[in-house]
This record gives structure tokens, C-alpha cells and sequence, in this order.
């Protein structure tokens, strides 16, 4: 069975291309007993999304149009005791 | 730069920015020409490649909400004139742009142990409403802060993968990478980009 490393690894190249079925067996039952690596996993899905939704220096340009809206502010209906 | 306003009801209040403003268009510019040096590493292709892109949103120029909503659609445009440049480009690999430029494996052994398990500090934990994160502010400057964050040739073909959207084969090609080579860096650069985003935004107590 993989082990984190290994199967970090995998996730990241099914990125790119499909796993073989040895891999996915290999890779579901180490998810199974690892909490961390299936947030990996999650993650990864969410890496893609915020790359694609990027743009370059959007970020400094709010700094210098709205330099209120640099506060954050607390989320109300966040749950807690996470 | 009240005359441009255009009057469109449909426009939301306050901001209606063209692009041939100078006060977007300079510092766009500036913004496009860093972005497509860094991915194409060749200053006239990254200016040529800036040009198209400015003269084709100059041509199709439609009236949009709001500075980011035009920034967000002219970025779009480069993203596909940088993904052309490079897919066109099967030239001149410099020795610097073959391979990863860490120490050996300097990622995975500050994640993983020697059995190669998370270190327990390192485990990713959940994260609440991440895609809430993408419409603050704050987000993206912890983003940017991060990419900048990562080795450069790291950083240079995760952008390629994922905001540029080459596939696999086509960052190998142009880049000269073998197909393992670019498994390792993006492996290190998601590794590094998840982590970097967990201590300074999702972690429980940096907000």
C-alpha cells in the first residue's frame, strides 16, 4: 500500500492523466485509513479552481482602489469549535 | 473620467472603466508583461504576445461591470496567446529552464517522515467554505504571496498547467522537461502552494 508521500503523488498525476487501476485501488483503500491525505485530496480540487479563477496583481490593485476592503471581517455564520 | 461613463443602466453604480483609460491600462500592462515574461522567459515574445492580446480585447471592447470583471476577461486573452507562443515554441531550451530547481527534495522532507507519512504537524487539516476564500480580497493576496513563494521553475509550470491551461505534454515539449520531471514539480508545487495556504489563510488561528 502507498504510503503518504506515494499517494500525495498519485492524486497530483491524476492531475494530469488517468490512473491505472492498480494505482486507484491502491490509492482509495490508503484514503480510506487517512484523513490527511483525502484533504489532500480536496485541496488539490481546490488549487485548480483558485488558479483558475486568478488574476495576476488584482490583488495590490484593490490595496490601492479600496484600502478599506482590506479588513476581513469576521464571518458570522462560520461554524464553530472546528 | 466622467465622460466616459457610458450612462447604461444596467452598469453597476460608480464603475464603469474602459480599457483605454490610462489609469488601467498602464499599470494592465505592466501586470501582463510581468505575467507572460515569467511563463514565456523571453521578453519580445512576452511583449508580442501582450500586444495581440491588448489589440484583440481593443477590438472586440464591450462595456463590462467593473475593472476586474475586463482585467479578469483581458487575462483570458493572454492566457491563450502565451498557451500559443509556447505550444509554437520548440526552440531554444536554456540550461537554466531544464529540471527542478530544489535541493534534493527539500519539500518532501520537511512533509514527510523517512516512511514517508505526514509529519503530524504537516497533515493537512479540513477546510472550511474554501471557496468563500475566493471572493476576499485577503485570499489572494496570501495566494500571490505563496506562488511567489515557490521556487520559480515550480512556480512557472504550475501556472502553466493550471492558470495558463497547457496540458502535460505540451509543457514537456516546450519546456524540453521530461514527463517525470514535470510529475516532481508539480507534485512539490501543490504540495508547497497547499501548505502555504493552510498556515497563512485556512489554519484556525491566522484569521
Amino acid at each position: 500500500m502507498p504510503n503518504c508521500r506515494e499517494s500525495t503523488r498519485l492524486m497530483s498525476e491524476a492531475q494530469e492523466r488517468a490512473l491505472t487501476w492498480g494505482e486507484r485501488v491502491a490509492l482509495r483503500l490508503h484514503l480510506l485509513m487517512c484523513a490527511g491525505c483525502r484533504n489532500f485530496g480536496k485541496h488539490l480540487h481546490f488549487l485548480r479552481g483558485a488558479a483558475q479563477a486568478y488574476v495576476p496583481g488584482e490583488a495590490v490593485d484593490a490595496d490601492a482602489a479600496h484600502p478599506d476592503s482590506t479588513s476581513v471581517t469576521p464571518e458570522s455564520d462560520a461554524p464553530t469549535g472546528h | 473620467m466622467t465622460d466616459r461613463v457610458t450612462g447604461d443602466a444596467a452598469q453597476p453604480a460608480g464603475e464603469d472603466v474602459r480599457l483605454t483609460d490610462p489609469e488601467f491600462l498602464v499599470p494592465l500592462r505592466h501586470q501582463m508583461i510581468k505575467f507572460a515574461t515569467l511563463q514565456l522567459r523571453d521578453p519580445d515574445l512576452a511583449e508580442d504576445a501582450v500586444q495581440e492580446a491588448l489589440a484583440g480585447a481593443l477590438k472586440n471592447q464591450r462595456s463590462f461591470g467593473g475593472r476586474s470583471a475586463l482585467k479578469t476577461w483581458v487575462f483570458a486573452i493572454l492566457k491563450n496567446k502565451i498557451a500559443d507562443a509556447l505550444r509554437q515554441r520548440s526552440r531554444i531550451v536554456t540550461a537554466s529552464s531544464l529540471g527542478d530547481d530544489e535541493d534534493d527534495g527539500e519539500t518532501f522532507a520537511a512533509l514527510f517522515d523517512a516512511r514517508g507519512h505526514w509529519h503530524l504537524s504537516e497533515q493537512p487539516t479540513g477546510w472550511r467554505e474554501p471557496e468563500a476564500s475566493l471572493r476576499e480580497t485577503q485570499f489572494w493576496r496570501v495566494f500571490e504571496a505563496c506562488l511567489a513563494g515557490l521556487p520559480e521553475r515550480q512556480a512557472r509550470v504550475f501556472m502553466m498547467r493550471e492558470f495558463v491551461g497547457l496540458d502535460a505534454d505540451e509543457i514537456c515539449k516546450a519546456l524540453a522537461l521530461s514527463r517525470t520531471n514535470l510529475n516532481v514539480m508539480l507534485h512539490r508545487a501543490r504540495l508547497r502552494l497547499r501548505a502555504c495556504l493552510e498556515n497563512h489563510w485556512f489554519a484556525e488561528d491566522v484569521r
